[in-house]
């Protein structure tokens, strides 16, 4: 699935009018500047990749798009065709789970908290039990909603996580790819669905990644970051500059 | 308060009737045996979710925290320990969420520091001119002096807690599973913990009297801990950790009459047994 060649990206169903912009966002704290002046331009169907050194403050323009963090700058979501600035719906999909071993919780109960005003721990929803199914399937993850979170695979919690993100779907789908606990057929597995969501829905993806054979041949934008972004471009100009070859080699 | 008597009257009937045994004879077994029915059910639907987003030491500092109340409310001049006492714990609870966010030190150390500094003051204000003896009564509680009008104010806390379970679990249960993405999906995470927080002080500062300082958090931790040895899911997670709390307050206050042991402290012992039994079904159920 990976071996296919740059010059080939795969044409995407999005509508490619729908355009995000990220201005001047920079992350302040305890005095300490984290990201500075950040500026993004994100288009539906497009995948940009956020690569840099641990500490880059990768995780941290995550968190500022969505919001968690207090930042500056501001982020402007628009139709191209109107002009008319709507509403931007984000999608996120977390590294890991703040879930202890042991704990009875099943992909059901994860998934129905979110999208279900019927309380968890009082019954199983037959009508919520079905829509979850039919979103894991998405991801070949329809067997799982009865196993408990705690037991999953780090590939089995990532496509559950990953149907979670797109339900309902977002314009923004922002992944922060584990760095562990996912073995290689697991993130192939991952990759594949990444491309699918490309292919398949109308929604731009922002993904921190570090796997920069992926980057490579599936990316349409690459950003190098460093506190500022240091180099941007498609992903030869990224990770044959100059600039990529003295941060990694 | 008429109406109240009344009223009670008709349930001590019903409860005479139906459990014909002789300690049933008297009013203050009839009261324990209410308020253990409608706060045991309680200490174990809370209990679930201070184990998942490990809070016991929270809930803890909580209890340790009703002491300073009181003695706030002795200062200040507030007739109502009740009042006195929850309006203390609130302000501890929201403070103590407040700090620990700001993630400057680890939540253990601000939560340990907080509870032994208000835990001081709360025995050095109550012990001027040696006067403790009369609180001491708090450490381990007294269930067989619990009166009808504290019985009305449980049933209160029961309703409130159902209701906020009822329309806030989702959102408590995905917000303790992963913050950034309970935020993503458009809920408030720190109303939804501070409303947490707030109805588990409430309900400490309610049983404390009767369960006591001492114990009260193992009434709320042990019952969920055993449950999750045995649970696949939150459904089962819930009944079982219910099904556990009553039958250790029921059994535990039958015990304590029957051996004139303190109420709160049996209560526990039949818990802990509970939880290593479940810790043997698992383990069991491991090597299989």
């Amino acid at each position: 699935m990976l071996k296919r060649s740059s010059s080939q990206k795969l044409e995407s169903s999005a509508c490619g009018f729908h355009c995000i912009k990220i201005k001047d966002i920079s992350v302040n704290a305890g005095g300490q500047l984290i990201i500075d002046n950040i500026n993004l331009h994100i288009h539906c169907g497009k995948i940009t990749a956020i690569i840099g050194k641990n500490g880059a403050g990768k995780s941290t323009l995550i968190k500022a798009i969505l919001g968690e963090i207090k930042h500056e700058g501001t982020i402007e979501f628009t139709d191209l065709r109107n002009n008319a600035v709507s509403n931007l719906k984000i999608g996120y999909v977390p590294q890991h789970m703040n879930i202890e071993k042991n704990t009875p919780m099943s992909v059901y109960d994860l998934f129905a908290a979110y999208i279900s005003k019927v309380p968890v721990f009082l019954r199983k929803s037959s009508r919520t039990s079905k829509l979850i199914n039919e979103q894991l399937r998405v991801f070949q993850a329809q067997d799982l909603i009865d196993k408990r979170v705690s037991d999953l695979s780090g590939g089995e919690l990532q496509r559950v996580l990953l149907s979670i993100a797109i339900t309902p779907i977002p314009n923004l789908l922002l992944l922060d790819e584990p760095i562990s606990g996912v073995d290689r057929n697991g993130m192939n597995l991952f990759y594949q669905n990444i491309i699918k969501l490309k292919t398949d829905y109308d929604l731009a993806m922002i993904i921190v990644s570090h796997d920069f054979d992926f980057v490579r041949k599936y990316a349409d934008h690459v950003i190098l970051l460093e506190k500022v972004i240091i180099k941007e471009g498609t992903p030869e100009e990224v990770l044959d500059s100059e600039e990529f070859k003295s941060m990694f080699l | 308060m008429k109406g109240l008597v009344i009223y009670m009257e008709t349930i001590y009937e019903i409860m005479e009737n139906m459990l014909p045994f002789s300690w049933m004879q008297y009013n203050f077994m009839k009261n324990a045996l209410l308020a253990v029915l409608i706060i045991t059910p309680l200490f174990g639907i809370l209990g679930t979710m201070i184990v998942n987003n490990r809070m016991a030491f929270f809930s803890d500092a909580l209890g340790h925290s009703a002491l300073t109340g009181i003695a706030l409310g002795v200062i200040l001049g507030i007739t109502n320990t009740y009042l006195a006492m929850i309006l203390f714990a609130i302000i501890f609870a929201l403070v103590l969420n407040k700090i620990s966010r700001r993630k400057t030190l680890s939540t253990d150390t601000v939560i340990s520091v907080f509870s032994s500094f208000s835990l001081a003051i709360g025995l050095v204000i109550l012990s001027r001119g040696g006067n403790f003896a009369k609180y001491s009564s708090l450490l381990v509680g007294d269930i067989l002096s619990i009166t009808a009008k504290e019985l009305t104010y449980l049933v209160l806390v029961f309703i409130l807690t159902m209701v906020f379970w009822c329309f806030g679990f989702n959102k408590l249960h995905s917000v303790s599973a992963n913050e950034t993405l309970a935020k993503s999906k458009g809920i408030n995470c720190n109303l939804i913990q501070d409303c947490f927080s707030i109805i588990i002080a409430i309900i400490v500062m309610f049983s404390i009297r009767w369960v006591g300082i001492l114990i009260i958090n193992a009434l709320l931790i042990l019952p969920a801990a055993s449950s999750r040895n045995l649970a696949a899911n939150m459904r089962e997670y819930h009944l079982f950790s219910v099904i556990i709390s009553v039958f250790s307050g029921i059994s535990g206050l039958i015990i304590s009459y029957y051996f004139g042991t303190a109420t709160g402290p049996t209560i526990v012992i039949v818990a802990s047994v509970i939880f290593f039994l479940t810790l043997l079904i698992r383990s069991l159920s491991n090597i299989k």
